[in-house]
């Protein structure tokens, strides 16, 4: 039996696992202790959860717990390790580096401080989506004291270089920040190999709660961070504010089910994503945005040419699905990672972000695959453009008249 | 086994039974999971959810939905008043300066502080022996011109009430931004954002966790007039001021909780009340020191030390023996440093060191208090006769 809509927005937010949510019930209820009272078992039995969930969240990435920040949530994590990581090296220099196709919580983030006087340089990726080191190498300067680049983009999944990056980094001395909200569970991480300083992580997208994150901020060699959030000296005095227990019992459950599950999930789903992919692109005139290969098996990123976005948006109500990130979607800008790859406005209107998951099935994806056809057949049969293109005119060479 | 006591409301609280009916459709339900940016069906659903507890939040404290940012809690809310309002008021030539009480949640005073680090003058307003901001001792500060003023509704460890109004209304002319840090107050007393807004207060932190909602979720009640920068960027949530996936599920509690709270608050207040008076009526007669007891105070909240007994050593004890109960703030992690709140009270420190916290709630009852006085008399009595062996 389906059930309508068809979710296929993962990347969006995840559903929570039955399991979490068993977990983080009881602390909910009768443990409602505050984990920072230190005078009553009610407080020590919170703290004795955030503790191993601090363990099990660190063991996804092979950090050690004490590495780990607990947040509110990826874009918290972003904000706190660029700005304070900014801040506290200011000393050494001005100079950031990004990529142009960052999840907002870092562009804006860049943006911020490059009005308190820091300076930022945005490296706008290949066609492909992905950077290189050589154009990272033509970006550094001797003033360059962070670069921050994700280790899985959110609009079309693929996955950066960062490997290579941190050994760059690491060489010149540069702190390297690594938004990985969106490669928890997707693809392994393992933080005593690579070099990275600073890692953001997000429950919500790895079948965790939403309202919870946490930032891994390496020991050795030790970086420092001015705290954003001020007052009781919470984490270390990072970051501050009352913990919330059952979200973070959920994260760390979430994070060992990701452990434990990933390489058998990930074979599920990227089977059934490759299936979507031959499905969709045997119809004519699609384009995949984003490197195939260096890629999540769950990310699907297509656009359909010869439709209209908000058309096309419209007439697969019985999917759930994104047309550029969910966090900007409610703007009709075309999607700025799209342009970036150079994709045409007309494309990046018209892409879906297909985002496969822990619970979608094979008869979703048939049924997406067939929904897809006759509705792109549809809205052809509508567009004057597609006539046109069909009887060979070349559509960049007409003359719009205005009117 | 026996159930510990829980005496310790002003900590945190436990969830409203309702308040978790109302959370898990969108914790464990198949639908309710949606990202509240999405535009399908799920986002929409999310979305609507959240609107809906920006309303309750907002009824519950007298203000417009539109003047609600959610947060992840009341740290949150006061850290992005304090540093949002810093950033975005335009440093001159000289140093702008701030004021505080010297009461202050480390949630306001720590922002505070670093904004000093940052080159703003810091002011703290003294309290009197009993907590309270005297008019005069303010109107000094004030002289000074602060563009920033934060001063807490209800103390968390003295349960002491300010006269916000008064206060809001004695710096209106002056033009600053004033804060009020009223995480303590809603479920307990009367609060009103309205009448605080129309005497000169800009600004209120309030947290979900403190009324029998969920950890995780807070606000800050901001007149729209006020520009402040975000803490944090990316995204443009809550109408730019705070970026981030919205935590649904707490905020659908936070929603619930603040309307439960809004029917049950004055009832369970009184009901507070008359436990209180038998507790510090038990107190005085084990000879307890009661900090700012004439003062006018939350009904819940009790702040005692027994001569000679320190304070730490009397909640261990106490836990131990079934009951849970605080040594000043919950908040502050361990800190062997006697409260600074009772410090501004000019309370010796050998008193202070002595502090403990009793506050009290819905579950607590008549005979608990009765059993947990004989209990405090007892473990009185033995760690007095330990005290004379040593001496």
């Amino acid at each position: 039996m389906l059930k309508f809509p068809i979710y296929l927005d993962y990347s969006a937010t995840t559903p929570v696992d039955p399991r979490v949510a068993e977990k983080m019930i009881p602390y909910l209820t009768e443990k409602f202790g505050n984990p920072a009272s230190r005078s009553h078992a009610f407080g020590w039995e919170a703290e004795a959860a955030v503790e191993e969930a601090r363990e099990q969240v660190a063991a996804l990435v092979g950090a050690d717990p004490k590495e780990i920040i607990w947040t509110s949530g990826a874009t918290e994590s972003n904000n706190l390790a660029i700005k304070g990581a900014a801040h506290f090296y200011s000393g050494k220099g001005k100079h950031l580096i990004t990529v142009s196709t960052e999840h907002k919580a870092v562009i804006d983030t860049m943006r911020e401080l490059e009005r308190q006087g820091f300076e930022a340089s945005y490296l706008e990726p290949q066609e492909n989506g992905l950077i290189t080191l050589d154009q990272l190498k033509a970006a550094l300067r001797p003033d360059t004291i962070l670069v921050s680049v994700m280790a899985v983009n959110n609009e079309i999944g693929v996955i950066q270089p960062i490997a290579e990056i941190g050994e760059l980094c690491r060489e010149k001395g540069i702190i390297f920040h690594v938004d990985s909200a969106q490669a928890t569970g997707k693809m392994p991480l393992d933080l005593a190999r690579l070099k990275v300083d600073l890692m953001s992580f997000s429950a919500h997208k790895t079948y965790g709660p939403k309202g919870i994150g946490a930032l891994y901020v390496r020991r050795k060699p030790r970086i420092r961070l001015e705290a954003q959030m001020h007052g009781g000296g919470h984490e270390r005095g990072l970051r501050s504010g009352t913990l919330a227990t059952h979200q973070i019992v959920g994260m760390g459950e979430a994070f060992r089910i990701a452990r434990e599950e990933m390489a058998s999930e990930n074979a599920r789903i990227g089977k059934l994503r490759d299936k979507l992919l031959k499905g969709l692109t045997d119809i004519p005139e699609t384009y995949v945005n984003g490197d195939v290969d260096q890629r999540v098996p769950h990310n699907l990123n297509i656009s359909f040419n010869f439709v209209e976005g908000e058309s096309l948006i419209m007439a697969i109500k019985e999917i759930a699905v994104s047309s550029g990130s969910a966090c900007t979607s409610a703007s009709l800008e075309p999607s700025y990672v799209l342009r970036a790859l150079g994709r045409s406005d007309e494309l990046a209107h018209s892409s879906i972000r297909f985002t496969l998951g822990r619970f979608t099935t094979d008869e979703e994806i048939d049924f997406t695959i067939k929904l897809l056809h006759a509705k792109i057949a549809k809205l052809r049969e509508l567009s004057p453009l597609w006539e046109m293109f069909q009887d060979g005119v070349d559509l960049n060479t007409v003359q719009w008249a205005a009117h | 086994m026996f159930a510990p006591v829980y005496f310790d409301y002003n900590a945190t609280t436990p969830l409203d039974t309702r308040v978790l009916q109302a959370m898990l459709p969108y914790l464990d339900d198949q639908t309710g999971y949606g990202n509240a940016s999405s535009r399908h069906e799920y986002g929409r659903k999310a979305r609507q959810a959240i609107d809906e507890a920006r309303q309750q939040v907002a009824a519950a404290v007298g203000a417009d939905p539109t003047e609600v940012v959610f947060t992840s809690g009341g740290s949150e809310a006061s850290n992005l008043f304090l540093k949002g309002a810093a950033a975005a008021i335009r440093p001159g030539p000289t140093p702008l300066n701030l004021a505080i009480s010297a009461v202050e949640h480390p949630s306001v005073r720590e922002p505070a502080r670093e904004l000093a680090r940052q080159g703003w003058q810091m002011h703290e307003v003294p309290v009197d022996p009993s907590g309270r901001v005297r008019g005069e001792d303010f109107a000094k500060t004030l002289s000074c011109r602060p563009r920033l003023v934060s001063v807490m509704f209800a103390n968390n460890e003295t349960g002491v009430l300010q006269d916000i109004v008064s206060l809001a209304q004695q710096a209106k002319a002056t033009g600053c931004w004033f804060h009020t840090d009223a995480v303590q107050a809603p479920g307990k007393v009367a609060v009103n954002f309205r009448e605080l807004n129309a005497a000169g207060v800009h600004a209120m932190s309030i947290t979900a966790h403190k009324i029998r909602g969920p950890k995780g979720a807070g606000a800050l009640v901001l007149d729209k007039r006020l520009d402040l920068r975000p803490l944090i960027a990316g995204g443009g949530h809550e109408r730019g001021l705070r970026s981030g996936t919205e935590n649904v599920a707490a905020i659908v509690g936070f929603g619930r909780a603040c309307e439960l709270s809004s029917a049950n608050w004055a009832h369970e207040s009184a009901a507070a009340l008359e436990l209180r008076g038998q507790l510090e009526n038990g107190l005085a007669a084990h000879g307890a020191i009661i900090f700012a007891q004439m003062a006018e105070r939350l009904p819940n909240t009790v702040y005692f030390a027994l001569p000679d007994i320190d304070g730490e050593t009397l909640v261990g004890k106490l836990d131990r023996a079934g009951y849970a109960v605080a040594s000043g703030s919950a908040c502050s992690s361990a800190q062997p440093e006697p409260s600074h709140v009772l410090r501004a009270m000019s309370v010796a420190d050998e008193v202070a060191r002595g502090a403990v916290r009793i506050s009290l709630g819905r579950e607590n009852t008549v005979e608990q208090v009765t059993e947990f006085l004989r209990v405090l008399g007892d473990t009185a009595f033995k760690l007095r006769r330990l005290t004379a062996l040593a001496g």
